[in-house]
């Protein structure tokens, strides 16, 4: 199954189930949670269900396009199911079929994992799901996002889109998937990952990256005192990435870390709690629609 | 009496840690629940999948037992008239009863005459009251960290998705926010059906082996055991025991079949544990070794399921660990490109505490306080010269690439890229073990530079902490101070080390000031650490079998040599069996007593007068100069019985001589003859302390 109908086929099913397909978001981030369709939709009483695919960045996991598992930018695969329901698991298991995974001819396993983003203020409790002893999705039930409790539990599954397709079309370099026919992974992004390996670890400009941190950090703040939650998210979601670019060249101390982590955390949290009041205000306009779903 | 009631909570994978626990509070909550309710049982059974919690009660009665009770109503006087008939009042309280005449009687209470009822409080159906019960008992459960889920008001470790609850062939319905107590259960989520009904309880556990669930974990734990060991052995090797491992594979699966799969032969050269972790740690395989603990080309794991497909499972696992393993060689091949050494400069980068400094300043502290402890000891040069060495490249590994990603194997692989940068074994060994013992019952340092290296790590860790103001509260303790003293302590007694504690605290506070000029109010830290120190040596001494009162007696003559300690508490221990003491343990606690009132113990002879005080005086001197000789040989027994030889001349200076005299002079001097008793007594153990029989 080439890269291209794994996410298609994974984006019909849960469309099938009532989620509403979306592009990914177009400010650069690290996992698809920090998409505000997730971040935003998952907290308060309204129900929301969506999925969509995330390229995401981790400036630190860079290899210069060297390593066979490891890159700057990846391929997640989002679905938000708030509430969770009931099956939630079944109907992952099923998802698994749609793109060929048989579970009767596999070992699949829920392990143990709870996930944290610290800063996003956000953790939740769940799994990592093993195929064969690979971790091929991150399945969480949120239990806070921006600091604050969910008042209705979303079940988040996050799938990693070049683990399945290696293992799928049986290659051992995420270079050599297969995107269509007759392009590579490699051949579209391997350029990208050498460049931004060498920005990342070599050329960041230290200073104008710092400072962009304080710009961006002042911004999310002067927004979200005008009351403009989604503006505001946009610079939280940037300062998160220029402190992710500073951190991979090396210019964060373990103590300024914790500083930096938390100063992107009170961002999120305000974000998070003028959120809210914005939806009560509105009067949680989502609540009687069963999620988007007309199930 | 043969009901069973069977209960069976259905849940999303639990994880493996919180079975136990979890079992065990549900077995508890149950068996108070029927007692407290009058209820008879035989036997409440707790099983467990990581799907299911199962709660079975055998030999359940029908009802509760009945509740007999004696109603007291009016007095005689009241309730009846001049006749002899029933008044207002004793009509109202049988009414109230729902009684009638015929069944009250008299009884006397206080010199007067009441009237009285035996009442029968039917039991009520048990039924009944499970049905109340069991929502409580599940939500009384509780977990190191719970969740909420789709909106319920509800918590657990994993959402709950059903509950069956029979009593024999009955639903024993209740409902759990939502969730309805039923007949339904569910199989094996891929082999099994997702909807069972079961009629009877009997049925349950031969329906759901039927649908690829073994409901005991014994069986499947025996079953993978088996399994696996047998699957060795065909290789020529046995599986790498490891009990815990056993014990979470058990509560990961619901139909074990254990597989067997290979690794590249060329893995089977780099250090032994870098393909253990990632095998066990990460994977949950078990490592296959041959008679002499190498390592064979092969693990083995347990599929949850059947042996179905069960090459395309094992090719899985297998390019899953190759993977993992071709990252751990190239990781140790880009490791061993530069010597060990070149590394500790890069320590300067990681902060090991804000105000505490670097890793590299830890580092520099450790060897400065390694080599004050090697030389106190006296351990040769050549040692001294390993334990500078090790205490300098201590931390190296933490930079490595190897230990950034397999952070289990910090020490490990410090003395691996030792070895293999040409220092020698001791120093390569100490660095392993600097982290020994990692937890209780773990194994200690062999080499005495690995011994004074351990000790100097945790104890720079411990002073540090304690003077910046981070001590362990209650179950707050983040850097494991407490594990870490236990440690230490530990490791002073395997190595029978005579060793001052204060004199290390002292070492390890100067070097503090001294490296890293960190400011705080020395005899307070000091006095603290000190204090901290006492607490774990407590409660080690009593987890050992000696009593507290020991501890305590030992404790309070204010030794601070751990090794010293533990000889003295078991000379005690001894000692104090076999003698008949009440009466001695009476006289040193009146020396003690008056002993706290004098502030010297100088003893003038021209002021004694009495010939009691004067002949107490004399044996004393006999005696102090024997028990003095007898704790320089470390005889503590001896020169315990040497002391309560003075028991007779106390008593009788007690019983004839007055203390609290008039005269100053002769009251202080006699006060000060006390005292000097009370001294000699303490530098063996506070006798006062000891509780008698």
């Amino acid at each position: 199954m080439y890269f291209q109908e794994l996410m298609l086929k994974l984006l019909e099913y849960w469309g099938s189930k009532g989620c509403i397909i979306l592009e990914p978001y177009d400010v650069e981030k690290g996992a698809g949670t920090m998409n505000p369709h997730t971040f935003l939709r998952a907290l308060g009483p309204e129900p929301w269900k969506v999925v969509y695919v995330e390229p995401s960045r981790r400036p630190a996991d860079a290899r210069y396009g060297e390593n066979p598992n490891r890159v700057y930018q990846h391929h997640q695969l989002q679905v938000i199911l708030k509430p969770s329901p009931e099956d939630v698991q079944d109907l992952y298991l099923e998802s698994l079929k749609a793109i060929g995974i048989e579970p009767l001819k596999h070992d699949i396993r829920f392990v143990e994992d709870n996930w944290e983003a610290p800063t996003l203020g956000a953790w939740g409790l769940g799994w990592e799901v093993w195929l064969d002893g690979m971790e091929i999705t991150q399945f969480t039930y949120f239990q806070q996002i921006g600091s604050v409790n969910c008042d209705l539990e979303s079940a988040e599954l996050t799938y990693g889109l070049e683990r399945i397709a290696m293992y799928l079309q049986d290659v051992d370099n995420i270079f050599d998937i297969q995107w269509n026919d007759r392009i590579k992974y490699g051949e579209i992004f391997k350029q990208a990952e050498y460049e931004q390996s060498v920005y990342s670890f070599e050329k960041a400009n230290i200073e104008s990256l710092t400072t962009l941190f304080n710009m961006y950090e002042e911004e999310a703040r002067r927004a979200i005192e005008e009351g403009l939650v989604l503006p505001s998210y946009d610079y939280v979601l940037k300062c998160s990435h220029a402190f992710n670019v500073l951190d991979a060249r090396g210019a964060i101390s373990v103590t300024e870390r914790t500083h930096y982590i938390s100063r992107v955390r009170n961002l999120a949290k305000l974000v998070a709690q003028r959120y809210l009041k914005k939806r009560e205000e509105l009067g949680y306009p989502l609540l009687n629609k069963g999620g988007v779903s007309n199930e | 009496m043969s009901n069973k009631y069977l209960l069976e909570i259905g849940v999303e994978e639990m994880p493996a840690r919180f079975v136990k626990s979890t079992l065990e509070q549900m077995k508890n909550y149950t068996i108070n629940l029927l007692e407290n309710e009058r209820i008879e049982f035989e036997e409440v059974k707790l099983n467990s999948t990581p799907r299911r919690l199962v709660l079975l009660i055998d030999g359940l009665a029908e009802r509760q037992k009945d509740l007999k009770e004696v109603v007291k109503g009016p007095s005689k006087k009241i309730a009846f008239d001049e006749e002899g008939n029933p008044t207002k009042a004793l009509e109202g309280f049988m009414r109230g009863q729902g009684i009638s005449l015929d069944d009250i009687f008299l009884q006397e209470h206080n010199g007067e005459e009441y009237v009285y009822v035996n009442k029968v409080k039917e039991g009520k159906f048990v039924e009944d009251i499970l049905k109340e019960n069991m929502p409580n008992m599940i939500k009384s459960i509780s977990f190191p960290k719970s969740m909420k889920w789709g909106g319920k008001n509800l918590r657990f470790a994993r959402p709950i998705r059903w509950i069956l609850s029979m009593l024999n062939d009955r639903v024993v319905e209740f409902d759990l926010e939502g969730i309805v107590a039923s007949n339904i259960t569910r199989g094996h989520r891929f082999l099994g059906s997702s909807h069972i009904e079961i009629e009877n309880v009997d049925e349950y556990v031969p329906k759901l082996k039927e649908n690829y669930v073994i409901v005991d974990a014994n069986i499947r734990k025996e079953k993978i055991k088996y399994g696996c060991e047998k699957l060795a052995r065909e290789k020529g090797g046995n599986i790498l025991q490891d009990e815990a491992l056993l014990d979470e594979i058990t509560n990961i699966v619901e139909y074990p079949t254990p597989i067997i799969g290979r690794i590249k032969e060329e893995y089977l050269e780099l250090p032994k544990e870098v393909v253990i972790t990632p095998m066990k740690e990460h994977q949950r395989y078990f490592p296959v070794v041959d008679d002499k603990k190498r390592l064979l080309p092969y693990f083995i794991t347990v599929r949850n399921g059947n042996e179905d497909y069960i090459d395309m499972v094992i090719k899985g696992n297998e390019k899953v660990i190759g993977a993992r393993l071709e990252d751990a060689k190239f990781f140790f091949n880009e490791d061993k490109k530069e010597p060990l050494e070149n590394c500790v400069e890069r320590l300067k980068d990681i902060v090991f505490q804000e105000k505490l400094g670097t890793l590299y300043d830890k580092t520099i502290r450790i060897q400065k306080l390694a080599v004050k402890i090697g030389n106190y000891l006296e351990v040769g040069e050549e040692t001294a010269k390993n334990i500078e060495r090790a205490g300098y490249l201590s931390k190296a590994d933490l930079v490595t690439k190897m230990v950034d990603e397999f952070t289990e194997l910090q020490g490990v692989m410090g003395r691996e890229y030792a070895k293999i940068s040409g220092e020698n074994e001791i120093t390569s060994l100490a660095i392993y073990e600097q982290y020994l013992p990692r937890y209780a019952g773990d194994e200690l340092p062999t080499t005495t530079a690995g011994a004074v290296l351990s000790i100097a790590d945790k104890l720079d860790t411990i002073a540090g902490c304690f003077a910046i103001g981070i001590q362990p509260t209650g179950s707050q303790d983040p850097y494991g101070l407490r594990r870490q003293a236990l440690g230490i302590i530990n490791i002073i007694l395997d190595k029978k080390l005579n060793l001052s504690l204060g004199e290390l605290i002292d070492f390890a506070l100067y070097i503090y000031v001294e490296e890293n000029g960190l400011a705080f109010d020395y005899n307070q830290v000091k006095g603290d650490i000190l204090e901290f120190f006492n607490g774990r040596i407590k409660n080690m001494f009593i987890d050992m079998g000696i009593r507290y009162d020991i501890v305590d007696a030992i404790l309070a003559t204010g030794i601070d040599d751990v090794f010293d300690m533990k000889l003295r508490a078991d000379k005690l221990n001894t000692w104090l069996n076999k003698e008949e003491l009440n009466d001695i343990l009476q006289a040193f606690n009146r020396v003690k007593t008056l002993a706290d009132k004098s502030e010297t113990n100088e003893v003038k002879r021209d002021l004694l007068v009495e010939k009691e005080e004067i002949r107490l005086y004399e044996t004393f001197n006999i005696v102090e100069e024997k028990v003095i000789a007898s704790l320089n040989k470390k005889e503590y027994d001896k020169a315990l019985d040497y002391m309560i030889s003075l028991k007779e001349p106390i008593d009788s200076f007690f019983d004839n001589v007055m203390v609290m005299v008039e005269d100053e002079k002769i009251k202080y001097n006699r006060l000060g003859l006390i005292r000097k008793i009370s001294d000699t007594m303490l530098m063996i153990c506070d006798l006062s302390k000891i509780v008698s029989k």
